[in-house]
């Protein structure tokens, strides 16, 4: 009898989220759900150069190959710092989850410090690069891969901005919830461009290096 | 100081873009003078210019897309009106300026009138049919909308500066390098599409975390309104595409700036990454656009039917499908372009499954209509003229995804004639049927119905007289983008053409005079009850314009069509007399982040195309400063009092009773 006087709208089993949706959710949640949707659009972004470069890095353009380019001790070096940094960035969101500032800024400072040590790695390998006159305008391959680190690179800086902008937000206003939830996407955008990273190591240092 | 710009980039010598630019800063002048001058300055700054109201936001989207439409359609009457004359002979167009007009024309259809307009009317309406109080993120809201602005705003300074890129809409390298293009017309492409891009994303962001984390008590998945899941899959689109714009266009930047060689026929540039990459965007944009539409089709017939829509999961499961499905057609935007047969086949049969899913959409529409009682008001026009004008542009574009065919329509006005068939006939004749649909709830009082029909006749005559014969040209060899041409045949069709194209000009001067009209009327016009339409869905449910926070009480959802069940339950039981529990409302302060922001990224955006490196580091330290002070603010909501709530809500439920009893 049931099942005669069904809404034929309303198939069984179909109603995935339930009959008893409970409403909007809380702005933690909101916030780190669409902080996350921008993560993806990033990686979309970084799929872009990661896919340019597979196309042109083998363009050399008669000038060097990766292999005689790359030195995979300060690779190891950098990754070695932004992966720590990653521990002490989630030492900070447990000291913030906690409301231990003088943790919390010294896990920051940190996180900091091994950001900068990071780039300033970076850099030294991209001036050494362009004095060898092996520069983004040598090749296709060097242009690619210029501006694929490169722009994990300005990720890195541009997290190292807001890192010392949230310090110094804690600083002056305290654990409030609104900057509690920028404190939650910190540390997402900070790990994500770790798992950038690893992509980055992986497909262009290793592989290139055995080339 | 000024990098490369200097006093010859004002065009002095070209008598056309100097006059319009001198007529439009006059305009914007006197708009300007009337606003300072009746003290209206205060009002627009407190009320719209910092507003972070979804629904303030959403007209402010709506209205930019109708200011570019007048200034797109001048750019297609210009082409129309070049063809019709430039049978051996130059025409009264100078080629190197007919290429920027065939660019910016395209440019901004899809990017400053498609987009903002389609942004706008999910903006305006999503929160309202989710039965919420705002989108997201509402600030944010604001700082996308402002940086679309910014966007139109440098291409529209392309006039009278400098110049504007003849490439095309979408730049193929290597004619876009700097060694064919070195002037600034390209750096105003990319730099006014990368300003706006950002926007776009941000809107994304805001509509995909709204529809998916703020939706009413018991608005489940399968009860939201079609339009909201249309909503939803354009979005997805715009969060999974527009990076991969942000990327392209990043690269062409690098190429054009710092001699970077990823599309360049040098050290080893590939130019089929820029193709490949582009329409990997490119294909899903067209879908970012027609999907909002179809979902307004679907809210407009089921609405005038007088029936919940046909096979509504079918629809749901279309929309995600074409959402899937639209990234796996790109390549057969270029067939003819090397790819090889087996390739250019599965992108052809991915381009002819994507036509299944339409089609689905095309049939639930009819079913609905059928045993329907139907009102064949103004929207309702749109939509039925939609169906039909629909079906052949994709009947025409199942055709070009053959890939033998293509080879032979490629690049013709058959091409251009398909296009226009599906974004006027789809995107544009959607956005129309939302904007007379909606219009009411927006401000309160419906357009005037007879200029409105005949606005729609219009529109529709003109498009059949404008865009039939490029198909029959096309068909005779011609290819697009032509500033002039020596086949005597292809003549009388393009002067019938350009009579289509001044048909749709009478069009949009009805649609002119139907605002003028209706604000003048706007008494008579006034829709007390929120009402107008007999509508099924939950922004009919609170006042025409709705208050500041959409709704007094959330509302309870229990099935599809939430207000068109509510309505049946007071019409069986009465309307519920008991005075509701109203609560303190908190609402987000208004902020001129967005506005503030925009303006930075204008100064460093034009110093950007002109290479003024101090001025781009002043631009990008302000935008830096301005969200930082954003940052910094302690109060960033405020209270409705549940006394002033109730106050507001009770003089719209009167209206409702009244209606209702009338009606019973």
């Amino acid at each position: 009898m049931a099942i005669a006087h069904a809404d034929p709208h309303h198939v069984h089993g179909l109603d995935f989220a339930g009959a008893g949706h409970a409403g909007p959710a809380s702005k933690r949640i909101v916030t780190g759900y669409g902080f996350w949707i921008f993560l993806l659009s990033d990686i979309v972004m970084f799929s872009c150069f990661f896919a340019a470069y597979a196309v042109l890095s083998g363009q050399t353009a008669d000038g060097p190959k990766g292999s005689e380019l790359f030195d995979l001790r300060s690779v190891a070096a950098e990754t070695g710092c932004l992966l720590l940094s990653s521990f002490t960035c989630g030492l900070a969101s447990i000291a913030a989850d906690e409301r231990e500032t003088t943790l919390f800024q010294l896990a920051m400072a940190l996180t900091c410090a091994l950001g900068l040590a990071f780039l300033s790695i970076e850099l030294r390998e991209f001036a050494s690069l362009v004095a060898r006159g092996a520069g983004p305008s040598r090749s296709a391959f060097l242009t690619a891969f210029f501006t694929l680190v490169g722009c994990h690179g300005l990720h890195v800086s541009a997290g190292v901005l807001w890192l010392l902008t949230m310090m110094a937000q804690v600083t002056a206003k305290g654990f409030r919830a609104d900057i509690q939830r920028r404190i939650l996407c910190f540390a997402l955008f900070w790990h994500a461009l770790d798992i950038i990273w690893v992509a980055v190591f992986s497909v262009v240092y290793l592989l290139g290096a055995g080339q | 100081m000024f990098g490369k710009l200097s006093w010859s980039a004002i065009p002095i010598d070209q008598p056309i873009p100097l006059v319009t630019g001198a007529v439009v800063l006059v305009v914007i002048a006197a708009v300007l003078l009337w606003v300072v001058v009746r003290g209206h300055l205060p009002y627009l700054w407190r009320e719209w210019i910092t507003s972070v109201d979804h629904k303030r936001i959403g007209v402010m989207y709506t209205l930019l897309a109708c200011v570019m439409l007048l200034r797109g359609f001048a750019d297609a009457l210009m082409m129309r009106g070049q063809q019709a004359v430039a049978l051996h002979s130059q025409g009264y167009l100078p080629p190197e300026h007919y290429n920027q007009i065939f660019s910016a024309h395209g440019t901004i259809m899809i990017f400053f009138v498609g987009m903002p307009f389609v942004i706008g009317l999910m903006n305006l309406v999503v929160p309202l049919q989710l039965g919420v109080r705002d989108v997201a993120f509402p600030t944010l809201n604001s700082v996308g909308f402002w940086l679309t602005a910014t966007g139109a705003l440098l291409v529209n300074i392309s006039l009278v500066v400098g110049e504007f890129a003849r490439t095309g809409w979408l730049p193929y390298p290597p004619l876009s390098e700097m060694t064919y293009s070195p002037g600034v017309g390209v750096d105003y492409y990319l730099w006014s599409l990368q300003i706006s891009g950002v926007g776009t994303l941000v809107a994304g962001i805001n509509l995909v975390t709204t529809v998916l984390k703020l939706r009413t008590r018991g608005m489940t998945y399968l009860r939201m309104p079609m339009f909201c899941w249309t909503t939803l899959a354009s979005n997805l689109l715009i969060v999974a595409a527009f990076p991969i714009l942000t990327a392209t266009l990043a690269m062409l930047i690098l190429d054009r700036y710092l001699g970077f060689h990823f599309f360049t026929n040098e050290a080893g540039g590939n130019v089929m990454m820029f193709m490949n990459l582009i329409w990997a965007w490119g294909h899903p944009e067209v879908y970012i656009l027609v999907l909002p539409a179809f979902g307004i089709f679907s809210e407009v017939v089921s609405t005038f039917s007088g029936k919940p829509l046909f096979g509504y999961r079918s629809m749901v499961l279309a929309t995600m499908a074409i959402c899937v499905i639209s990234f796996m057609v790109w390549l057969h935007h270029f067939f003819t372009m090397g790819a090889g047969p087996n390739v250019n086949a599965i992108f052809g049969i991915a381009s002819m499954i994507i036509a299944v899913p339409t089609g689905v959409k095309i049939y639930n529409w009819l079913f609905t209509m059928y045993m329907g009682r139907v009102r064949f008001a103004t929207p309702m026009l749109w939509s039925i003229g939609f169906m039909v004008t629909f079906l052949i542009g994709g009947l025409t574009g199942v055709l070009v995804a053959v890939p033998p065919a293509d080879f032979l329509l490629h690049n013709s006005l058959f091409l251009v004639a398909h296009f226009h068939n599906v974004i006027i006939g789809g995107v544009l004749f959607g956005a129309f049927a939302g904007y007379t649909y909606w219009f009411p709830k927006a401000f309160g009082f419906r357009l005037h119905e007879g200029l409105g029909k005949a606005a729609f006749w219009c529109w529709l005559i003109g498009f059949y007289v404008a865009f039939m014969p490029l198909y029959a040209v096309g068909l005779l060899g011609m290819t697009r983008r032509m500033q002039h041409y020596d086949v005597p045949e292809w003549r009388p069709w393009l002067l019938v053409a350009s009579l289509g194209a001044i048909i749709i000009l009478i069009g949009i001067v009805c649609q002119i005079a139907q605002l003028v009209v209706s604000i003048r009327n706007r008494a008579e016009l006034r829709d007390r009850t929120g009402d107008p339409w007999d509508g099924r869905s939950l922004e009919w449910a609170t006042a025409s314009p709705p208050p500041v926070f959409n709704f007094a009480i959330a509302p309870d959802v229990s099935g599809e069509d939430a207000y068109w069940a509510m309505k049946q339950r007071a019409r069986q039981q009465g309307m519920d007399d008991a005075r509701p529990d109203y609560r303190d409302i908190e609402m987000p302060r208004n902020s001129p982040t967005g506005f503030i922001c925009a303006f930075f990224a204008t100064i460093m955006g034009f110093a950007l195309i002109w290479h003024i490196w101090w001025m781009v580091a002043a631009g990008a330290i302000g935008a830096f400063a301005t969200f930082v002070v954003f940052a910094w603010r302690d109060h960033d909501e405020y209270v409705i009092a549940a006394a002033d709530v109730a106050r507001i809500d009770q003089a719209n439920t009167a209206e409702r009773r009244a209606l209702m009893s009338g009606a019973a």
